[in-house]
């Protein structure tokens, strides 16, 4: 019996293998900007087409409005305020609801998710009620919340919460139903008290599952909140579109919806970051892992 | 039959002592199977280990063992007849008790070191205490540089480490493992089965280490518990004589560990035959 070692040139290897290392970034980083660059150029193009289109009568900028127009109408919301107060109230006021019936929506929604996850009797019993209860359109509460609470903040809060709070339990008591057997049994044998296990094994992995809900329901809360104002308030981006409409004003819809994405977007930022610092523990997609 | 009084004693199995480590007295367990049948996982299952015995328990998949476990821990209980452990009843899950899973059952969340500490932690020790003997503990296990990462930045063998550890750490006098090294290659195997002779033999805990692997059981083992299929029974029980300290990357060529094995799977081969057949049967 003899070993055989390899024999080749290490030194040789090493470089080919720093240079193969090279060329793929390379490769990486050029289809990174084709990315942007295609998507800025679909952006560039749409609003060009659509800006062209208005100017010689294809759209029908009453209707359709053009992107000059929203922002004229943005630069003047900015800069002379709306007919309702000044741009940043109405923003304001819609987040301060959005936000309001966001958390209490989604901490009722995980407390309840939780409590019945644990306790099969509650869940057999409460499960017919959630589901008639889901089954309600909702947007139609609006209107019962504006009777019950009046034109202020509480019934968009009101709305809000609703909105999120069946989002949100759903997703956290599926989240403690999938928590893994072993685990809690491992977590018992080393010695845990029933509440160190919700605390310690349950909420943590069903945290994967409710940080999803919370990505949908901040959409869902901020439609709350615009709904109820747009069914009656005395201010907020919802009542400016709803005075838009009625004064037959496209380009005032089109801004105030542009307004609401951009708020939208930079909330849903901040709760991707909030998520990748809860879980840092996941593991990295395949196609993450190493760059 | 020399062979049996030599090495590979075969026992007659009694009535368990009142003073044994794990007592399982004549026990019955069915599940009530989602169709609402009766399924019957062991019957008149009896098995003793004595304080600081390593009792191993091999039989055709299916047949009992992680059920004959969760019995011990308390996570089970028997239909009929019943489970002692330390002389007393098992009423709740005993705080004497680790176990160490078939499957991984790691804290994915969090890091080495805050697994390692979670038993004390859960038993109330300061969190410098718990922390410092964690340390120790992952140190023992050869993973010192590895505390701040997370289960899933480790192999398969290092998370196993882990678990032990986790279990370790916790001192339990009475010690189930079920199949816990069957999914590690066998280089690993051998140098973690050393270090669970080596861990044993210094907290001088009671074993029950299930396995699938015959020789394994036997390299190991004070006594081999044969159970046969579904539902399983003990069908016998050797016990094992070779002499301690083992060694388990030499065991395997001793002329004494071959012939033992050879006779324990002279019995074990009809029981896996039977339940390979009922497994093709019922289509499990
Ligand atoms: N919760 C349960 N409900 C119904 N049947 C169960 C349950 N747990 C186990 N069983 C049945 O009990 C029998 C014994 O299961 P057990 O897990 O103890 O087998 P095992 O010997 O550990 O098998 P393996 O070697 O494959 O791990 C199996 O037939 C299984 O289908
Ligand atoms: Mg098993």
């Amino acid at each position: 019996m003899t070993a055989i070692s390899p024999a080749s040139d290490q030194a040789a290897r090493a470089t080919s293998i720093v240079a193969a290392e090279a060329r793929a970034r390379a490769r990486l980083r050029r289809r990174h900007a084709l990315v942007i660059g295609l998507r800025l150029a679909i952006l560039i193009v749409f609003l060009a087409l659509w800006e062209l289109g208005a100017d010689y009568g294809v759209i029908d900028p009453f209707f359709f409005s053009s992107p000059s127009g929203i922002w004229e109408q943005i630069w003047s919301w900015v800069t002379e305020g709306t007919s309702q107060g000044p741009l940043w109230l109405q923003i304001y006021v819609t987040l301060e609801e959005t936000f309001l019936g966001f958390a209490i929506g989604a901490v009722g929604g995980i407390a309840a998710g939780i409590v019945l996850g644990r306790n099969k009797l509650l869940a057999d019993v409460f499960s017919i009620y959630i589901k008639i209860a889901n089954s309600v359109p909702r947007v139609v509460l609006g209107s019962v919340f504006i009777i019950a609470l009046g034109l202020g903040m509480a019934s968009k809060v009101a709305l809000a919460v609703v909105m999120v709070f069946f989002v949100v339990f759903a997703n956290a008591f599926q989240g403690v139903r999938e928590a893994d057997r072993a685990m809690i049994a491992n977590a018992q044998i080393l010695g845990a008290s029933p509440y160190q296990i919700t605390a310690t094994v349950i909420i943590p992995s069903a945290m994967s599952w409710i940080l999803a809900s919370l990505h949908v329901s901040f959409g869902f809360a901020l439609v709350g909140a615009v709904v109820g104002e747009f069914l009656g308030a005395k201010q907020g981006m919802g009542l400016l579109i709803s005075t838009a409409q009625g004064a037959f004003n496209a380009n005032g819809v089109f801004a105030a919806m542009i307004i609401l994405a951009v708020m939208a977007l930079v909330v849903e930022f901040i709760i991707t970051r909030f998520e990748n610092y809860v879980v840092k523990w996941r593991p990295a997609p395949f196609n993450e892992q190493g760059t | 039959m020399q062979l049996q009084t030599m090495a590979a004693e075969k026992l007659s199995p009694a009535a368990p002592p009142a003073d044994a480590a794990i007592a399982i007295d004549d026990v019955t367990l069915r599940f009530v199977t989602p169709d609402g049948h009766m399924m019957t996982a062991i019957r008149d299952f009896t098995m003793t280990v004595a304080r600081g015995e390593f009792a191993c328990v091999v039989g055709p998949t299916g047949c009992g063992k992680s059920t004959t476990l969760n019995l011990v821990t308390g996570l089970l209980r028997p239909t009929t007849g019943n489970v002692r452990v330390m002389g007393n009843p098992v009423t709740e899950i005993s705080r004497d008790i680790g176990f160490v899973f078939q499957a991984d059952a790691l804290f994915p969340w969090r890091s080495v070191i805050d697994n390692v500490a979670a038993g004390p932690l859960y038993r109330g020790t300061p969190k410098a205490q718990a922390y410092d003997r964690a340390r120790d503990w992952i140190a023992r296990v050869g993973l010192a540089r590895f505390e701040k990462h997370y289960p899933h930045q480790l192999s398969g063998g290092m998370r196993k480490r882990v678990a032990l550890a986790q279990t370790f750490i916790n001192q339990p006098k009475i010690l189930l493992m079920d199949e816990p090294f069957s999914a590690l290659d066998m280089q690993t195997r051998t140098a973690m089965q050393d270090e669970l002779l080596g861990l044993w033999s210094e907290l001088k805990s009671s074993v029950v280490f299930v396995t699938h692997d015959l020789e394994e059981a036997v390299a190991l083992a004070d006594k081999v518990y044969v159970l046969t299929a579904g539902p399983g029974t003990v069908k016998s029980v050797y016990r094992i004589d070779l002499p301690r300290p083992r060694v388990m990357a030499d065991i395997r060529y001793d002329q004494k560990f071959i012939e033992i094995a050879k006779v324990i799977w002279n019995d074990l081969r009809e029981e896996v035959q039977l339940g390979q057949s009922r497994g093709l049967q019922t289509g499990h």
